[in-house]
Parts: C-alpha cells; sequence; structure tokens
C-alpha cells in the first residue's frame, strides 16, 4: 500500500486530555458521532411530541404528561406542532445524515486523515448544539413556544405576543436558534466541500467515488445555497419583531382591534425565501439517504450499482431542480397563478431523475444475490418509501389538485413518508451497516430484523391512512375535530393511526436496546465484516485517529466491484493494486 | 472475518425475503382497495372547475397508482426472485439503452401530467370574472370571516383601518363619509345564487388565513396587504362549509364559515332582508 506523502505529514495523534478527546474534538468521527448523539436526542423529543399531539387529536380531553395544566390548549397543540417539525428538519433531518454520518464517513470513503478544517468542525458540532438549546428553551419561557409552525409564516410571526402565545419570546429564541443553525450549516457544508474536493486519496477520481460521497457532496453545496437564504430571510424577521422594520409587514394591519404601527412589507416575500430554502431543506434531508441506499443495496445484492453513472448524475439533477420548485408551496398563496404553472411543470420533472433512481434500484436488485441483512432490509424499506411519497407528491405538484388537497392531512401524510421517515430509514440503514466500523462491535442481527418489520408496518399503518384524511378534507393543524361538522367522521382513521403511532414507537425501544446493548456487549467485529469494497472497511473497527494508521490508501477501481466474473471472490477493495489482486483472491482478509 | 456474513448466510435468507414480498403485496392490495371502494371520497363537487379538477385528480390518480402497484410488485418479485440461494449475482453495470428509454417515458408521464393539469388551473385562475359576475368581499381575520356586499350602487365603500371596530359593529372599518358605503351590506354568512358567477376578493385585516370551500375545490389564502380574487359559479342549491386552512393562531381550528348556495329568488330576498337590517 502506498501513502500519500501529502496527507501523511498531516497525521496526527489522538490527544491525551479527557475533554479534548471527546468534548472538545477536533476528530471528525468524534465529531460524527456528537452529531449523531445530538439527533438521537433531539428525535427522542420529537417522536414524544409527535405522540401527546396523536393522543390529543383522538382523546383530547385526557390528561397528558409533560402538558401544563393537564388538558391540552389550542395554543399548546400548536406550540408542539411548531416544536416537533422545526426539531425534527433541523435538528434530525439535517443533523443525521448529512452532519453525523457525512462527518464520520466521508473522509474515511475518500481516504483522507480528517475533514479540511477540523477546529471549524468542531466549531459547526457546539454552534448546532447551541442552537438546540436555544430551540428547546422555548418551551420554558413564558407564553411558551412559538405556535406559528415550522414555517414561521409572518404577520403571525413578526408582530410578538399580539398575534397568540408564544410568539412573544418563545418565537424570538426560535428565530435565534434557526439563525445559529444557519451558521452551523453553511459553515460545515464549507468544510464538507473543501474535503471532497481537495482531500481524496490518490486514484480515488470523481467516478470513483462511493455515491454515499457524491450525495453528501451535492448536499453540501445545497446547504450552503439554501441556508444562506434562510439566514438572510431570519435576520429581517428578527428586524421585523424588533427594530419596527416592515420587510414582510403591510400596512394597515389590525389585530385584536389594535391598529399596527408597520407598513409596506410582504408576507409572501418571507414565503419566496422560506420556501427557496425549504424545499432544497427536503433534499438535504433525502440525497445522503438515496446515497446511503444505493451503497448498501450494492453491498448485499453483491452487485455493482446499476448505471453508477445516472445515479450520480441523478443526485446533481434532483440538487439543482430543487432549487426551482419552491413555488408549489405558494399554489394557493396568492402568487401569479402564471407562476404556480411553471413551478408545476418543473416540479413533476424532478419526478424523473426521481424515477431514474428507483429505477436503478431496482435494477441493482435484479439478478443479485440479496443477503437481508438489517441495514438491507432499512435500505429496501426506504426504495418502499421513495415509491409511495414520490408519486404521492405528483398530485401535489399540480396546481389544480393542490388546490384541493392543500394543507390536509393529505400533505402531512406525503412528506412524512417520502422525507421523513424515508431519510429516517436511510439513517437507521446507515447506523445498522456501520455500527460494527463506528463502535468495533455489533449489532444484534435478530433484534434489528424484529425492529425493521415492526417499524416498517408501523410506518404505513400510520402515514398511508393520513392520505386517506386529506382526500376526505382532513385539515392539518388544527386542535381538534370540531372545526368543521365532516371531521368528526374521519376520527376512527385517526384513532387507528394514533394506535399504530404508539406501537411504531414502542418498538424504536427496541433499537435503543440494540444500539446501547451492542455498544458494550456486541459481537467484536473485524475491519470488514460485510464484505464491503470501500476504505472505510480497510481500516480498524473503530478506526484509528489519524484513520488509515498512517498507511493511507491509493484508489484502483470504482466502489462497487461485486461478483466481477473471473475473481476468485465476489468483491474487489477499492485500494488492492491490481498486481496484488492474484494474492489477495486467496486471502481475502488482508484487506485488513 | 468472512465469519459472520457467511454464517448468517448459510440460516438461509428465504423467510425475509418472502415476509418483504407478503407485505408489499397486501400493501398494494390495501391501497388498491381503499381507492377502488372509493371508501375516502371527498364530496360531490359543486362547479364545472370542480369537476375538471376531479378529473385531472382520476387521471393522475390512474398514472401515479399504475406506476405504485408496478414498483412495489417489482421489489416484491426482486426481493423474493433474487433472495441469496447460494447463485452468483450477475456483474451488469447497467443498460444505457434501457436508462435513456426509462428517462423518456418518465418524462413523459410525469411532464403530460402537468400539462395537462393546466387546464383545470387555467379555468379557475386565468379567466378574468364575467361581467355580469357578482362581487362579494371577503375579510378574515382571527378568526372570523366577514363578507361585504356592495349594496345597489354595486360600490364597496372606503375602508379605513383605525375605524376597525367589531364591538359597536364595524368591524371592516368601515368610512361614514363615503356614500359608495352607506348601502354596504356587511354579514357573517356567505349567500350566492345558484349558476351565476361570483367573484370573491379576498383580503385580511392581521395574519395569513385561507378560504375553502371542499365542493368547490378552491382554496384560496387571504393575505394582509393583498387583495385577491377568486371566481366560482356553484351550481348546485346547499350549504357548504368554509374553513380556514392556513395557520393563523391558537382559534385555526374553529375558523370556520358557511356557504349558501340558494335559488335567484331567494338571493334577490336575502339582499333586500339584509340592507333593511343594516
Amino acid at each position: 500500500m502506498s501513502s500519500n506523502p501529502q496527507v501523511a505529514d498531516s497525521v496526527t495523534h489522538a490527544p491525551n486530555s479527557l475533554l479534548r478527546r471527546y468534548v472538545f474534538s477536533t476528530d471528525h468521527k468524534i465529531i460524527g458521532l456528537q452529531y449523531f448523539f445530538l439527533a438521537l436526542a433531539a428525535v427522542t423529543i420529537g417522536v414524544i411530541l409527535s405522540l401527546l399531539m396523536r393522543f390529543h387529536l383522538v382523546w383530547p380531553a385526557a390528561h397528558l404528561p409533560f402538558i401544563a395544566g393537564g388538558i391540552m390548549t389550542p395554543e399548546q397543540y400548536l406550540a408542539l406542532v411548531t416544536m416537533h417539525g422545526t426539531i425534527m428538519v433541523f435538528f434530525v433531518l439535517t443533523t443525521a445524515p448529512q452532519s453525523a454520518f457525512g462527518n464520520y464517513f466521508l473522509p474515511l470513503q475518500i481516504g483522507a486523515p480528517d475533514m479540511a478544517f477540523p477546529r471549524l468542525n468542531m466549531f459547526s458540532f457546539w454552534l448546532t448544539f447551541l442552537a438546540f438549546v436555544v430551540m428547546l428553551s422555548a418551551f420554558f419561557v413564558p407564553g411558551g413556544a412559538p405556535i406559528s409552525g415550522w414555517t414561521a409564516y409572518p404577520p403571525l410571526s413578526g408582530l410578538g405576543e399580539v398575534t397568540g402565545p408564544g410568539e412573544g419570546i418563545g418565537q424570538s429564541l426560535w428565530v435565534a436558534s434557526i439563525l445559529i443553525f444557519c451558521v452551523a450549516s453553511l459553515l460545515g457544508s464549507i468544510n464538507f466541500l473543501s474535503t471532497t474536493i481537495d482531500m481524496r486519496a490518490p486514484g480515488m477520481t470523481l467516478t470513483r467515488m462511493p455515491l454515499t460521497v457524491w450525495a453528501w457532496f451535492v448536499t453540501a453545496i445545497l446547504s450552503l445555497l439554501a441556508f444562506s437564504v434562510l439566514f438572510a430571510g431570519g435576520i429581517l424577521l428578527v428586524l421585523d419583531r424588533v427594530a419596527a422594520t416592515s420587510f414582510f409587514l403591510p400596512a394597515g394591519l389590525v389585530v385584536s382591534g389594535e391598529v399596527q404601527t408597520h407598513g409596506g412589507g410582504s408576507p409572501l416575500l418571507w414565503q419566496h425565501l422560506f420556501w427557496f430554502f425549504g424545499h432544497p431543506e427536503v433534499y438535504i434531508a433525502i440525497l445522503p439517504g438515496m446515497g446511503v441506499v444505493s451503497h448498501i443495496l450494492a453491498n448485499f445484492s453483491r452487485k455493482p450499482v446499476f448505471g453508477y453513472r445516472a445515479m450520480a448524475f441523478a443526485l446533481c439533477a434532483i440538487g439543482f431542480l430543487g432549487f426551482l420548485v419552491w413555488g408549489h408551496h405558494m399554489f394557493v398563496s396568492g402568487m401569479n397563478p402564471y407562476s404556480g404553472l411553471t413551478f408545476s411543470l418543473l416540479t413533476v420533472s424532478i419526478g424523473v431523475p426521481s424515477a431514474v433512481k428507483t429505477f436503478h434500484w431496482l435494477g441493482t436488485l435484479w439478478g443479485a444475490k440479496i443477503q437481508f441483512h438489517s441495514p438491507m432490509l432499512f435500505a429496501i424499506g426506504f426504495v418502499s418509501f421513495f415509491v409511495t411519497g414520490g408519486l404521492s407528491g405528483i398530485f401535489l405538484a399540480q396546481p389544480a389538485i393542490d388546490t384541493e388537497l392543500h394543507a390536509t392531512y393529505y400533505v402531512v401524510g406525503h412528506f412524512h413518508i417520502v422525507m421523513g421517515v424515508a431519510a429516517i430509514f436511510g439513517i437507521f440503514a446507515a447506523t445498522y451497516y456501520w455500527f460494527p466500523k463506528m463502535f468495533g462491535r455489533r449489532m444484534n442481527e435478530s433484534l434489528g430484523k424484529f425492529h425493521f418489520w415492526l417499524t416498517f408496518a408501523g410506518v404505513y399503518c400510520i402515514f398511508m391512512p393520513m392520505h386517506f384524511v386529506g382526500i376526505a378534507g382532513g385539515i392539518r393543524r388544527y386542535a381538534d375535530a370540531t372545526g368543521a361538522t365532516y371531521l368528526a367522521a374521519l376520527q376512527p382513521l385517526h384513532q387507528f393511526m394514533t394506535i399504530a403511532a404508539f406501537v411504531t414507537a414502542a418498538a424504536q425501544l427496541i433499537f435503543f436496546y440494540n444500539f446501547f446493548r451492542s455498544l458494550k456487549k456486541g459481537e467484536a467485529a473485524s475491519a470488514n465484516p460485510w464484505n464491503a469494497t470501500t476504505l472505510e472497511w480497510i481500516t480498524a473497527s473503530p478506526p484509528p485517529s489519524d484513520n488509515f494508521g498512517g498507511r493511507f490508501p491509493r484508489v484502483h477501481r470504482g466502489p462497487y466491484e461485486y461478483s466481477v466474473p473471473g475473481a476468485t471472490q465476489d468483491f474487489l477493495p477499492q485500494h488492492l493494486a491490481p498486481e496484488a489482486l492474484g494474492s489477495a483472491n486467496k486471502e481475502p482478509n488482508n484487506a485488513n | 472475518m468472512s465469519s459472520v456474513a457467511s454464517r448468517l448466510k448459510s440460516r438461509g435468507t428465504a423467510s425475509p425475503a418472502f415476509l418483504l414480498a407478503v407485505f408489499l403485496v397486501i400493501l398494494v392490495a390495501a391501497t388498491v382497495y381503499v381507492f377502488v371502494a372509493r371508501l375516502y371520497p371527498a364530496p360531490p363537487p359543486i362547479s364545472r372547475d370542480a369537476v375538471l379538477v376531479d378529473r385531472q385528480y382520476d387521471l393522475t390518480l390512474w398514472v401515479a397508482g399504475a406506476a405504485f402497484v408496478l414498483a412495489q410488485l417489482g421489489l416484491a418479485w426482486a426481493v423474493f426472485r433474487y433472495r441469496d440461494c447460494g447463485q452468483q449475482a450477475s456483474h451488469i453495470r447497467g443498460n444505457v439503452a434501457l436508462e435513456i428509454l426509462w428517462t423518456f417515458v418518465t418524462l413523459l408521464a410525469f411532464v403530460g401530467l402537468g400539462i395537462l393539469g393546466r387546464n383545470a388551473w387555467a379555468g379557475a385562475r386565468f379567466t378574468p370574472s364575467a361581467p355580469d359576475a357578482i362581487q362579494i368581499e371577503v375579510t378574515t381575520n382571527q378568526f372570523v370571516y366577514t363578507f361585504r356586499y356592495p349594496g345597489p350602487d354595486g360600490k364597496f365603500g372606503r375602508l379605513d383601518p383605525s375605524l376597525v371596530s367589531a364591538p359597536t359593529g364595524n368591524p371592516l372599518g368601515i368610512d361614514a363619509n363615503d356614500p359608495a358605503g352607506k348601502d354596504d351590506i356587511v354579514v357573517s354568512e356567505l349567500t350566492v345564487p345558484v349558476n351565476r358567477p361570483v367573484e370573491l376578493l379576498l383580503r385580511s385585516q392581521d395574519v395569513v388565513h385561507n378560504f375553502f370551500v371542499r365542493e368547490l375545490r378552491l382554496q384560496q389564502d387571504a393575505v394582509p396587504g393583498m387583495l385577491i380574487p377568486v371566481n366560482f359559479t356553484a351550481e348546485r342549491i346547499g350549504t357548504y362549509e368554509i374553513v380556514c386552512t392556513q395557520l393563523c393562531g391558537l382559534g385555526h381550528y374553529k375558523m370556520n364559515g358557511l356557504l349558501h348556495v340558494v335559488p335567484q329568488s331567494d338571493y334577490a330576498a336575502f339582499l333586500k332582508r339584509e340592507a333593511l337590517v343594516q
């Protein structure tokens, strides 16, 4: 194995102090794990909030834990809506797939010793952590958490507590948290881009990068462009709230009988800025999952990814088109109807690279030798969700149909399946797949499978009926079903979904048990337990602090050389020189 | 090292493959059943535009439904057929002809749907209101709809935000000095004659609200600072619910109103009666 002199110089040794090693660490692997555990805490809170909401929707008079006063008020319900959405989108779906797994595995997969800017990396994490603390603190201030949803449309979010409880300090903390998060994400994306561009091992050409790396790379571009716009929008919202500006606030507002002193602003401006971020954000959440799923499908199919170049190209196409479709969130907002038509055609076009991905995943499975380990099951579940959620999106992409389904539970079902649960399945797949590498131990397979079956079935039981509720006119963000007479007929479906939600949430305890037990007692893992080809598997599990023990790899082939005809083993690792292959075939373990 | 992987393999992969396939088949069957049996239908449409929306919806349902069934069953077939039975996986890197064909098929299907969907959207949004359309102003505030008819003069009176006062009976802030406002009719429920074009002018006093009547398949935000026109012609007599779908504050869930579609004669009587009350 030849080493790369450039990176060999920068080999670092693990710091000795506990604080520098595990808390203020600059090691991308530790930072990746910090992001992972932050996301784990966030998803736990997010799920509890959703269970409280689901319970309240079905049994509105019941006494609930964590709820001041015991019985949930409409403003408490909306605070849960807001915080559930915000925590899940920012601190789970943005944090886990990109910041956690990207941080840990991007340098390993391209053969680098660390990220390009390790201190910046540490700073990004601690900013994200601060943002999380600020966000949670909104629960504990007078008035409580904001009630304007994760989209925070002004004037509701721009005028202070006159528009409702939680719109005072709570909403201010919300904006502050989002601004901090934006800075962290911008710094993180710069780090990802520099690392991918500059620090690839010799021989790691763009078309030899694993699709995971492609996905993290495209996602970093999206983060850079999207979070900067959200940051700008957030600053304007803060100014409207505290400095009496009127970016989003028009003249003549009368709230609760009081005339407001703003004038000249446009509420639609915020919607444009927000969704210019908000739609790419969907892809920030899902693209890394697509990368992980392609990677895992190939590994456990023992086949190359079907149409590797098309897959990389589709990632780029989805990322690019993702910036041109934000208006489909605004068909009924009062935007020019001709713009609506344009956004509609661009939105249905994004179905093309999405369908390409699905086709290629099926193509990867075709003629395969499928090994059903837990990560593979979650990857297959991802494909099923992506198909379902993608196709339900074709309805919402058409403004005429959106006028019927907009703001109904149909939308909630759609985006939970396609960007929520699909992304979560990507995270689960990644966790089961890379756990042996990260912790040097293996998770229990039977528990993993059990977790998969309950979650896969449970998720469909929660979110498929949600589409039906929406088609029948069930409106989202309603604190109870008394607002319109026809809503009562939908309550049995809501009951079914609530029960499914509790069962599915309970099934996650299996995951937690398996995860934490395996940390201590799992079977010891070898360097390459899945017989995989990419560079993270050639180093020890867990990897040393400089990743490759001072011997940096040179790359000789593409990332998915499985079942190559004529080879004596069914995988050819990227780093093995062609001349070494003869002996490698006889002795697969020398990958270690 | 290969121990774990090979040990798991020897246990056989038939059961997860079979379970997955069965699960996906059940998913497809249940979903198809719900749609074919129309278990959770939208209410019948009451306007021509709403019928167009339903037609486009049905067309999309056929296309997306077929894709859903084929993709999920294809997945079920692949995981079952290609489970590890000790065979050699085929080393296929792709199939350019098939990939290009697939790209064009989806492009045609999805963009085609989008283009066909234009008609239903254009009918409701691009067509200017008919010359004989009845203009009615809809004002939203937390958490109430207020409707204003221009009265016999056909003109709405001037509004002044500083005059808004719901307790004294002037929720819209109509300026008493403007003669055009003297005959304005302000009511809390929307009444329109059947088969007559109506132009609603949506405005909001405080935050963003929404006006949604399911039977009209019509949903439109009311945005402060904007006056947004929407057109419809209701063709079926009856009373329909108006709901707010845009998160507008703690009373969002109970912000609603009623749309009465009445015979022409009843509409005339309604205007006469309200003119006397105002």
